[in-house]
């Protein structure tokens, strides 16, 4: 069993989740409720991830943040340190990969609420972020969560992104599906299984919650 | 400046509207007219929900003046909106519901006060249900007492009723009516249903493809349509071409199918002018076979009875007359049978001048 590794994927998984989730909430309400050219463009961008090979979407990334490129060099400038094969890095692509599995959720949540409860709220006089915070955030709520979820499991999960961009550096990139992969490739049959066995459990639990808060809330 | 509610709305697109509307403190307006005559665009611009071109003034306060540029967003004007759905908050209980729209006050100010408002709607014991939890009657009343607890400058109320059985509809209406005796705001009732705007309303105001045409009580759009498209959307199907004879003795006499017709006294029309007329069926007579009735001297027409058919206590009768025009009225089914009023019967009636309402060709 690798605990630095499953630290690091559940760190990874909670700061994807940090920088992903408001973004996600921001866009997937943005596009629940507006009409204009070229949306059904925007939002295949965005389910890319879901579809692209792994390696694919992780040769961009990688490209992206090496030296050379703008964001590479302009993060090396400010930090001092390489983006890629770094755990700050290794967020960035996780916030990247992880972004269909988080406004997917959350925009069909935003879509459900009817438009006649948004205006209701105007006519009471509730203010934009009182109607967010009050109305459209509590029913939008169990597609949130499956947002969070999902984006949390898939994260732990994740192998072939991780692996191009981040390499195997223990303590700093080497998460713990790659940790299971070293071990197959070590022969340790028994860690790589004991691994598997936490991750899949965790996984489970994970979709358990999504399927228990994606039924109907409040009948 | 006039303290209720006045709307002069133009707008082309999505729905194309040019309409006007007028409503007191206090007085319920029907806003009616066929699906699609945009009776709920013209009420969406009124509370805000849409930005249209024009006027709108209400409680002393310009909400929309397109000329100068004012529109003040529907958080900022104080409407009490009842959607056709209702439109409730599911999350939230039903005193949650209506708490939430109290501004001002603490906590437990505006609580107390929603829990008024759901007693003087007969919502008292349900205010911890949410609304999944609620009847479509109760969920009605709920948003009502919702809508009224931003004491709202004005009420407008979508279709309210549509969503409910005829039973609780029908105890909705008697809810509505006492209430409104204790509101002092202007209240405009969307409404496809012309029964349902004459009951619950004072003056009524006709839509059609987003033209405001006519606007007047229940019984002025049913018996003096300004035009036979009025006549027409108010269900009066007895409109006939007829032509202006003269106007003499107090009367107007009109030329319709070969006889002279006396109706109420119509001076706007010069003689020689081609009018419709239109007779609403309340002025039909039928004359009894054993003996005269009332009416029988004026404009007696004589003719044979196309079919008769029977709705319950009154019966549907279409009459022909020689000249194969066809006269729509409804009477007693007791008096039907006993007069033996049956398909093919020779029968006579009389208009009554006072029924006989003249319209521009």
């Amino acid at each position: 069993m690798d605990g630095p590794a499953l630290l690091l994927s559940l760190r990874l998984a909670a700061w994807t989740l940090v920088v992903l989730l408001p973004l996600a909430i921001v866009v997937s309400r943005w596009l629940a409720w507006s009409r204009f050219r070229g949306k059904a463009w925007v939002e295949g961008a965005l389910a890319l991830p879901l579809v692209l090979p792994p390696t694919v979407l992780g040769y961009y990334l990688l490209v992206s943040f090496g030296a050379g490129s703008p964001l590479g060099d302009g993060y090396r400038a400010l930090t001092g340190h390489p983006l890629a094969f770094s755990f700050e890095g290794l967020v960035l692509a996780s916030v990247i990969f992880n972004i269909p599995f988080a406004v997917q959720p959350a925009q069909r949540a935003f879509e459900s609420i009817p438009a006649d409860v948004r205006h209701a709220a105007a006519c009471c006089g509730l203010g934009r972020l009182e109607t967010f915070v009050r109305i459209e955030l509590p029913l939008a709520w169990p597609g949130i969560v499956s947002a969070i979820v999902l984006t949390f499991a898939h994260t732990l999960g994740e192998f072939g992104v991780v692996l191009m961009v981040g390499g195997s550096i223990p303590g700093e990139t080497r998460t713990v599906a790659i940790s299971i992969y070293d071990r197959v490739q070590a022969m340790d049959s028994a860690g790589a299984g004991m691994m598997s066995l936490v991750l899949l459990v965790i996984t489970l639990a994970a979709m358990g919650v999504v399927h228990a808060t994606a039924r109907k809330p409040h009948v | 400046m006039f303290e209720g509610l006045e709307a002069l709305i133009r707008q082309r697109t999505p729905v194309s509207l040019e309409a006007e509307l007028r409503c007191m403190p206090g007085e319920v307006l029907a806003l009616t007219g066929p699906s699609g005559s945009g009776k709920t665009s013209l009420l969406r611009a009124v509370a805000g929900l849409s930005r249209t071109d024009g006027m709108i003034t209400c409680g002393g306060e310009r909400w929309r003046d397109s000329d100068a540029g004012i529109f003040l967003p529907v958080r900022r004007r104080r409407v009490g909106f009842v959607f056709q759905d209702y439109a409730l908050f599911p999350h939230l209980s039903a005193i949650a519901n209506v708490a939430i729209a109290i501004d001002g006050g603490t906590r437990g100010e505006r609580v107390r006060r929603a829990g008024e408002l759901l007693e003087r709607m007969n919502l008292a014991g349900l205010e911890d249900r949410r609304p999944a939890q609620l009847s479509g009657g109760q969920k009605q009343r709920v948003a009502v007492a919702r809508a009224l607890a931003r004491d709202p400058h004005v009420l407008l109320l979508d279709e309210p009723f549509s969503a409910v059985d005829r039973a609780t509809r029908e105890r909705l209406y008697v809810e509505l009516a006492t209430l409104r005796r204790e509101l002092r705001m202007p209240v405009v009732l969307v409404t496809h249903d012309l029964d349902e705007a004459a009951m619950l309303s004072d003056r009524m105001t006709l839509l059609h493809r987003g033209r405001t045409i006519q606007t007047g009580t229940a019984e002025e759009l049913r018996t003096r349509p300004i035009t036979s498209e009025v006549a027409g959307l108010v269900g009066l199907r007895n409109v006939y071409a007829a032509r202006v004879a003269a106007h003499r003795d107090g009367a107007t006499w009109v030329e319709w199918n070969g006889v002279t017709l006396q109706a109420r006294p119509q001076a706007a029309f010069p003689a020689g002018a081609s009018v419709r007329i239109a007779v609403p069926p309340a002025f039909v007579v039928m004359h009894r076979r054993d003996r005269p009735s009332r009416g029988e001297h004026e404009n007696p027409l004589a003719g044979v009875v196309k079919d008769a058919l029977a709705l319950g206590e009154n019966t549907a009768v279409r009459f022909s007359t020689p000249g194969g025009e066809v006269i729509r009225f409804s009477i007693p089914t007791h008096v039907a049978r006993r007069n033996q009023v049956a398909a093919g019967a020779a029968a006579s009636v009389s208009f009554l001048a006072d029924g006989i309402h003249l319209m521009p060709s």
